[in-house]
C-alpha cells in the first residue's frame, strides 16, 4: 500500500458516487422513486436507507459471483438479487415500520427497476473486487438519499411548515398571515423543487 | 360499466401514471428529445402494459394471494411477499415473448416498436402498475382497463413533453437550467395542467 488515502481507488469511486457524478443531478438515474416519497422527510429517510441496503449488498452479491456469472444471463441473474433484497427491505419495513411502510407502498418494490441499483451492478460490480463494490454501493446510495432529503426537507418545511412531523414554523408567522404552499405537497412541486436544485447545483459548481 | 370508464379517465389524467405517480420516469426524460421516438415507445408501452397488467392480475390471484392457493388444497398459504419477484420476471418474460412474435408477424410492428421493447423490461411505469393494481384490490376488467389507461397516459405525457421540447429549442433558457432542469421544471407546469382534470367525475 503506502499510497495516500486521497489517490486511492476507493476514494476516487466514492467522491465520485457522492459529488462528481451524482446518481441523482448528474446522472439522472432513479428520479422516479426520488419524486415519490420526498413530500415528507421521514419516508425519504426511510427510502434512502432502505435503498443505500440493497444497492451495497447487490454490489458485494454480484461483485463475489461475478467471476460465476454467465455473461448472456447476467441481466436476469443481477435482476434476481436485487429482487431478493427489496423483499428483504420490504418484509423489514412492514415488519418493524408498518406506517412508513404504507406511505411509501409500492416504491420500496419498485427499487427493483430502479436504474441506480442496475447500473452500478452492470457498470461497477461486475469488474471490481467485492470490498471496493460494497463501498461503492454504499456511497451511491448516500449521494441518491443527500439529495432525496434535501428535496424532502424544503417539501415538507415549505409545504406543511413541519420537519419530521413537528411543527418548526411559530404561530406568529401563521398569525402574521404566512401560509403553507400548497404546491409543494403535489407532484408538480416534486418537479420544479428538483429542477430549481439542479438549477442551483450547475449554477454553484459550474460544470 | 361506468366504473370502467372512470378508472380509465383518471388513470390517463388525473392519476397519471407519470406526472403523478413519477414512474417511468428514466426513460421518459432520455427519449422525450424527439417527438418519433416517444411516439414509438409510447406504443410499445400501452402494448405492454396492455398484456402485462391481466397477466400479473391472474398469476398473483390464482397463486400468490392469501388463499389463493385453496384449488391446490393449501387454502393457508400466503406467497405474496413473492410477487415481486414474480411479476419482473413475468414481465421480462413477456417483453421478450412479444418481441419475438412481432419479429416474426409483423416486420413493420417490429421496425417502429423493436428497439422499445428491452428498455421497456427496466421502465418502472410497467411495474408501478401491476403493484398499484395489487394494492388497489381491482377486479380482472378493471385491471386490464387500468394497464391500458396507464399505458395511454404514459404516452400522452412522453408525447407532449416530445414536442414542447421541440419548440424550446428557441427559447433562451438559462444557462444553469439548460437540459435536465428545465425538463423537470416544464413536466411540473405539465403536471399542474394535468391536475385541472381532477374535478371530473363520472
Amino acid at each position: 500500500m503506502g499510497r495516500p488515502w486521497k489517490k486511492s481507488e476507493t476514494y476516487r469511486a466514492v467522491s465520485a458516487a457522492l459529488y462528481e457524478s451524482n446518481p441523482i443531478s448528474k446522472q439522472i438515474l432513479g428520479i422516479c422513486s426520488a419524486l415519490a416519497v420526498t413530500v415528507k422527510l421521514s419516508t425519504a429517510i426511510v427510502m434512502s436507507l432502505a435503498l443505500t441496503f440493497v444497492v451495497a449488498f447487490s454490489n458485494l452479491v454480484i461483485s463475489s459471483l461475478r467471476n460465476q456469472i454467465p455473461r448472456n444471463i447476467r441481466i436476469i441473474v443481477e435482476v434476481s438479487v436485487i429482487a431478493t433484497l427489496v423483499i428483504v427491505a420490504d418484509e423489514f419495513l412492514r415488519a418493524f415500520l408498518y406506517d412508513v411502510s404504507k406511505q411509501l407502498s409500492v416504491f420500496v418494490g419498485l427499487i427493483i427497476t430502479n436504474c441506480i441499483v442496475m447500473g452500478r451492478a452492470e457498470t461497477f460490480a461486475m469488474s471490481n473486487p467485492p470490498g471496493r463494490s460494497f463501498v461503492d454501493g454504499l456511497a451511491n446510495g448516500i449521494g441518491y438519499g443527500s439529495i432525496l432529503c434535501a428535496v424532502a426537507f424544503f417539501r415538507e418545511l415549505l409545504g406543511s411548515g413541519k420537519l419530521l412531523g413537528f411543527r418548526v414554523i411559530p404561530d406568529a408567522f401563521y398569525a402574521a398571515g404566512y401560509q403553507n404552499m400548497g404546491l409543494m405537497l403535489l407532484a408538480p412541486g416534486a418537479f420544479i423543487m428538483i429542477g430549481l436544485f439542479v438549477w442551483l447545483e450547475n449554477t454553484l459548481l459550474g460544470d | 360499466m361506468e366504473n370502467l370508464i372512470s378508472i380509465f379517465v383518471n388513470s390517463v389524467f388525473v392519476g397519471n401514471i407519470l406526472l403523478a405517480y413519477f414512474l417511468g420516469m428514466c426513460s421518459y426524460l432520455s427519449v422525450s428529445q424527439n417527438l418519433k421516438t416517444s411516439a414509438g415507445l409510447g406504443l410499445a408501452v400501452i402494448f405492454v402494459l396492455a398484456i402485462t397488467t391481466p397477466v400479473n392480475w391472474l398469476i398473483y390471484h390464482l397463486l400468490l394471494a392469501p388463499g389463493a392457493l385453496a384449488w391446490a388444497g393449501l387454502p393457508e398459504i400466503d406467497l405474496s411477499y413473492l410477487k415481486l419477484i414474480l411479476f419482473i420476471a413475468v414481465i421480462a418474460g413477456i417483453v421478450q415473448i412479444v418481441e419475438m412474435v412481432i419479429d416474426r408477424y409483423s416486420q413493420a410492428l417490429y421496425n417502429s416498436l423493436g428497439v422499445f421493447l428491452p428498455l421497456i423490461t427496466v421502465n418502472c411505469a410497467i411495474l408501478g402498475a401491476s403493484l398499484f393494481m395489487v394494492e388497489r384490490r381491482y377486479g380482472f376488467s378493471e385491471a386490464v382497463v387500468y394497464g391500458v389507461g396507464s399505458g395511454a397516459g404514459w404516452a400522452l405525457a412522453i408525447i407532449s413533453m416530445a414536442t414542447i421540447m421541440q419548440k424550446l429549442r428557441y427559447a433562451d433558457v438559462p444557462k444553469g437550467l439548460q437540459g435536465f432542469g428545465i425538463r423537470m421544471i416544464v413536466t411540473g407546469l405539465m403536471a399542474m395542467a394535468f391536475m385541472l382534470f381532477s374535478g371530473i367525475t363520472l
